[in-house]
């Protein structure tokens, strides 16, 4: 079945969307949310359990203190209120990778709630509104043996229970509203900037391809200007920032397709699917599921300590936002500039760099060129090229002492990049370094001039401009180890 | 004496004695349970082996001088709602059989610590759900005072194996008077701990925030030496109280006694009157009046919401409990029926496995309360129905405050008859209800409360139980009281109450049913 899509220009201009993400973060906790079980990914199936994390008959929960103060760092980070009294409540369901068939989880008393975070796309900030940020438990992964790959065909279904557990903290956008055309662009760049925020906290691997990080996009459009909210989606298996962007405008252009046709937006789970970049029709979700919450009772209510939470609150990390402001002007950096370097990830790189004592044009020359090529070569991220701050300023300091030229330093990065060792180390085995014998640099010259009659007549008819072939033909016998400015000043000085 | 008539207590000092070895004791108790637990029933799954073992372990400890603790070396039966590694642990349901759970609960943890040989498992209602024993998937359990009458429940396995002498000590759970109801109509002792005094780790859930285990025994003292093996913080358990426990052996020594001078007694008014056995009354008044002239000072006291006590269990117990309940769906453990759904070729899928697995395995009080409790958590309902009664419990809690602040203790009658006929009312939910009417509000508010024997009714000759009730924490204050007014009974009687009890063996075999010839 192919879905029916309007142009995106169409939609927009005829509907206004309403934007809402739902964020799941496994936290990188030890241990899980409510037994001593290891959260380490990738062992044999079902080796990471206990009698509680399998909901065993018997079996109770303990809270993991860890995870709460992580969840009360995410929520102060997102500017939320902590709840001063919270607890946890069951949600109530069947399914088989569910060991209890309730997963407890928060309701209607989440230990955060009602926050902002603010949204940079090409230059205009969007405030996304923050609901909640909520505890939970993750659960268990089912693999479904089958040509259909889902659980309706499969012919059985295997289920491991390591995830069953794993501390998940759910963060959930209040309806966003007022992107227009960029609402695909608003989803990614919140998902983008929320995981940067995460990393920031330390608090999660945020790694969406090993799920430790999951999004569910829910849209709706409205008639344009009319102000109301109209019938949602939720889109799951949404596994990638690009996939954010793309399932949102996949749905905005479906949505718009039925409504301009007359028709009305089933309320449902869709599924998006990477490769052939559709959303399908997942169950139904209607009024009609009803999870029956009720506080767990196996769980005393938890009331973090305001002191504790404004300790928490003093020890956050700079909020990204201001931390790009700060560095922005501290440096001097062009609007341009800096989305260029947040936009390559070296914004901590540059940083480490200016630190070690390197200009900041300098250090963003270099790695926003240089070494961004070299990156971009090998299909790897800045961070992973091998290549330290600390090498970038010993390599610059090496060119503003005059004993390496830019092209030389070339060649020292790439000794860089095949491990060679340190800057001093590759300089010294390469034989790198410019040449200051001004004996050998003055036979050179006249080398070049004896060469070249017709060019030194040149330079002597006044011709200055000429002199650049000279010094190119020096450069070349000195196998470019030597400095092209002196170079001028002695040929200058024999022929003018 | 023969060893299985003699007091845990006394026992005790027996093997410090070195009069009797574990070995011994714990034979003799097997044996008994050879001898009439085919007329009883009391048990689901005994287990000779790991007992005598664990005995013999105990009389090596004992000859190297070691003890792991008073109670070391006596022998106890466990109700089947605690799981125990490596025993059959079924909660009287067939959807459980055949599970063997890989972990102790905290409870047997504890008693395996103690030096305590598990004999085996007491029969229960279906996951601890009546008051009778009568909805064990696996059959009743019959009355030692008379076969042909229900024991109480829900653990009713417990309480008539320490009434018929087949074991000194059990464990029992408490959620709406499980133990003390048995206790009352076999003429044992039980004692609901305060909530959160007692680990409700490894206890398989009815209602997790009314459930509690406690002790069941035929006396004070030995209710106490059991509580201070088993209770205390457990890091387990989340709602598990931080603080030591209090120094109960030492309360129910002290209180054996006989002086109740300067205790301030409250008779709670609306536990009694309409609805109450005119015999169970009876023994009820006698008991205020011998603690009267112990020097108690007793007053009325009134707790107006008990009257919705009832109610109010009713819908919190069968939410929690239709929760808890949802994981017995084949996947894991237990009981798996697969269904034949031959349409279109396919098999069955795993809701239809599910479906069919809870259909077959679950008893009919179970599903009945399941979709009790479903109803009241649906969505539209829950404010009428589950919040409505937390505030009612609320209103529990500010009673027992206010009575509390007239009273040291609350008594009352522990269950409004004596034991009833098996199947009288196994058709009539809201007749078996009513025999929790009296131990409810204890549960709905976390207060201990201890059952003890107060006498034989004169309408029918069985027994009837007093219950004493005091604030959370002050479990003490329960079996100080219960000792003295035990003691002061037992000079009434001239000895216990159970040795008034028929004896289950006579010439020629197993004596039969008084008034069905067919029991047993």
């Amino acid at each position: 079945m192919t879905d029916t899509l309007l142009s995106y220009d169409d939609v927009l201009a005829q509907f206004d969307p309403a934007l809402g993400l739902e964020v799941h973060v496994e936290l990188n906790t030890a241990t899980k949310m409510f037994c001593g079980c290891s959260t380490t990914f990738g062992a044999d199936p079902n080796t990471q359990v206990c009698p509680t994390c399998l909901g065993l008959p018997g079996s109770l929960p303990v809270v993991n203190a860890k995870a709460v103060e992580s969840a009360i760092r995410i929520g102060l980070a997102l500017n939320c209120e902590i709840a001063e009294w919270c607890r946890f409540a069951r949600k109530n369901y069947f399914y088989p990778d569910m060991p209890k068939n309730f997963q407890t989880s928060q309701y209607d008393e989440p230990i955060a709630f009602n926050g902002w975070m603010d949204v940079e796309v090409e230059g205009t900030t969007y405030r996304v509104g923050i609901e909640r940020a909520h505890m939970e438990e993750d659960t268990g992964k089912s693999t479904h043996i089958g040509t259909t790959g889902r659980i309706h065909g499969a012919d059985y279904s295997l289920v491991d229970y390591n995830r069953a557990g794993i501390p998940l903290i759910e963060i959930v956008t209040k309806p966003v509203l007022g992107t227009g055309a960029k609402a695909p662009e608003v989803a990614r760049a919140y998902v983008g900037q929320l995981r940067a925020l995460l990393l920031g906290l330390g608090v999660s691997d945020v790694r969406m391809e090993q799920g430790s990080l999951r999004c569910d996009v829910n849209l709706s459009l409205a008639p344009r200007g009319s102000g109301t909210l109209g019938i949602r989606t939720e889109t799951k298996n949404v596994n990638s920032l690009r996939s954010v962007e793309r399932a949102t405008r996949y749905e905005m252009q479906r949505h718009a397709a039925i409504l301009a046709d007359g028709g009305k937006v089933l309320q449902e789970t869709r599924h998006w699917h990477e490769d052939t970049g559709v959303t399908t029709s997942g169950r139904e979700k209607s009024d009609a599921e009803d999870y029956r919450y009720f506080p767990e009772p196996d769980l005393v209510p938890m009331a973090p300590g305001r002191e504790w939470v404004e300790q928490l609150r003093a020890e956050l990390p700079e909020p990204p936002h201001e931390r790009r402001a700060r560095l922005q002007a501290e440096w001097g950096f062009s609007d341009l500039e800096m989305r260029d370097t947040v936009g390559a990830g070296a914004l901590g790189l540059v940083e480490e760099t200016i630190a070690a004592g390197t200009s900041p044009q300098t250090a963003r020359k270099w790695w926003l060129g240089e070494l961004a090529r070299r990156a971009n070569e090998s299909e790897t991220e800045l961070a992973d090229l091998g290549v330290t701050p600390g090498d970038v300023a010993r390599v610059q300091a090496l060119v503003d002492e005059g004993s390496l030229n830019d092209k030389l330093a070339r060649q020292v990065f790439d000794g860089l990049l095949d491990g060679e060792g340190t800057p001093d180390e590759i300089v010294a085995a390469r034989g790198l370094a410019i040449v200051s014998d001004e004996g050998a640099l003055s036979a050179a010259v006249d080398h070049a001039i004896a060469a070249n009659p017709e060019v030194a007549d040149k330079i002597r008819d006044g011709k200055v401009a000429a002199a650049g072939a000279l010094i190119g033909a020096v450069m070349k016998e000195m196998r470019g180890q030597a400095d092209a400015n002196r170079v001028r000043e002695l040929v200058l000085e024999r022929l003018t | 004496m023969s060893p299985e008539r003699r007091t845990a207590a006394a026992l005790a000092d027996a093997l410090a004695a070195g009069e009797a070895t574990s070995v011994e004791v714990t034979q003799a108790h097997l044996d008994r349970i050879d001898e009439v637990d085919g007329a009883l029933h009391a048990f689901l799954h005994v287990d000779a082996e790991g007992a005598l073992r664990d005995a013999a372990a105990s009389d090596a400890r004992r000859a190297a001088g070691e003890s792991w603790g008073p109670l070391d070396g006596i022998p106890i039966a466990v109700k089947d709602v605690m799981a125990t590694r490596g025993l059959p642990t079924t909660c009287g349901s067939r959807i459980l059989a055949g599970w063997v759970p890989p972990y102790d609960a905290t409870v047997v943890a504890r008693l395996r610590a103690g030096g305590l040989p598990i004999v085996g498992k007491t029969n229960m209602d279906e996951f601890a759900m009546g008051s009778s024993t009568e909805h064990s998937a696996w059959g009743p359990t019959h009355n030692p005072w008379d076969l042909a009458r229900i024991p109480g429940g829900s653990g009713g396995g417990s309480a008539a194996a320490v009434a018929s002498y087949e074991a000194p000590l059990a464990i029992g759970t408490d959620t709406g008077g499980s133990i003390r109801q048995p206790g009352a109509v076999t003429g044992t002792v039980g004692v609901k701990p305060t909530y959160g005094g007692v680990s409700r780790y490894g206890l398989v859930a009815l209602a997790n925030s009314l459930d509690q285990a406690g002790p069941v025994t035929r006396t004070v003292l030995d209710a106490a030496l059991l509580h201070e093996v088993i209770g205390g913080h457990d890091p387990l358990d989340s709602t598990s109280i931080e603080q030591p426990l209090p120094a109960l052996v030492e309360a129910a020594r002290r209180g054996a006694d006989g002086d109740l001078t300067g205790v301030r007694v409250g008779v709670v008014k609306e536990l009694g009157g309409e609805g109450y056995q005119a015999g169970v009354l009876a023994r009820f008044e006698e008991s205020v009046e011998l603690m009267t002239k112990a020097g108690a000072e007793v007053v009325e006291v009134s707790c107006p919401s008990f009257v919705h006590a009832l109610a109010t269990y009713y819908l919190i117990l069968p939410a929690e409990a239709s929760s808890n309940l949802a994981r017995f769906d084949a996947m894991r453990y237990g009981l798996r029926v697969t269904p034949d759904v031959a349409e279109n070729g396919a098999g069955p899928s795993a809701e239809d496995v599910m479906r069919a697995t809870r259909e077959a395995g679950f008893g009919d009080e179970v599903k009945r309360r399941i979709i009790l409790g479903t109803y009241a958590l649906s969505s539209g309902y829950y404010d009428a129905y589950y919040g409505q009664a937390q505030k009612v419990r609320t209103l529990v809690t500010r009673d027992f405050a206010a009575a509390f602040g007239h009273a040291d203790v609350l008594v009352s009658p522990t269950a409004p008859t004596t034991a009833f006929k098996i199947g009288e009312k196994v058709d009539d939910p809201l007749a078996m209800y009513l025999n929790d009417l009296a131990t409810i509000p204890a549960n709905l508010s976390g207060v201990p409360g201890i059952s003890i024997p107060s006498g034989l009714a004169d309408e029918d000759g069985l027994p009837a139980g007093v219950q004493i009730l005091a604030p959370a924490m002050a479990d003490d204050r329960v079996y100080r009281v219960g000792a003295a007014l035990e003691s002061l009974l037992a000079a009434e009687w001239g000895g216990a109450l159970l040795d008034q009890a028929p004896p289950l063996v006579e010439e020629g075999g197993l004596r039969r049913s008084r008034d069905h010839g067919g029991e047993g």
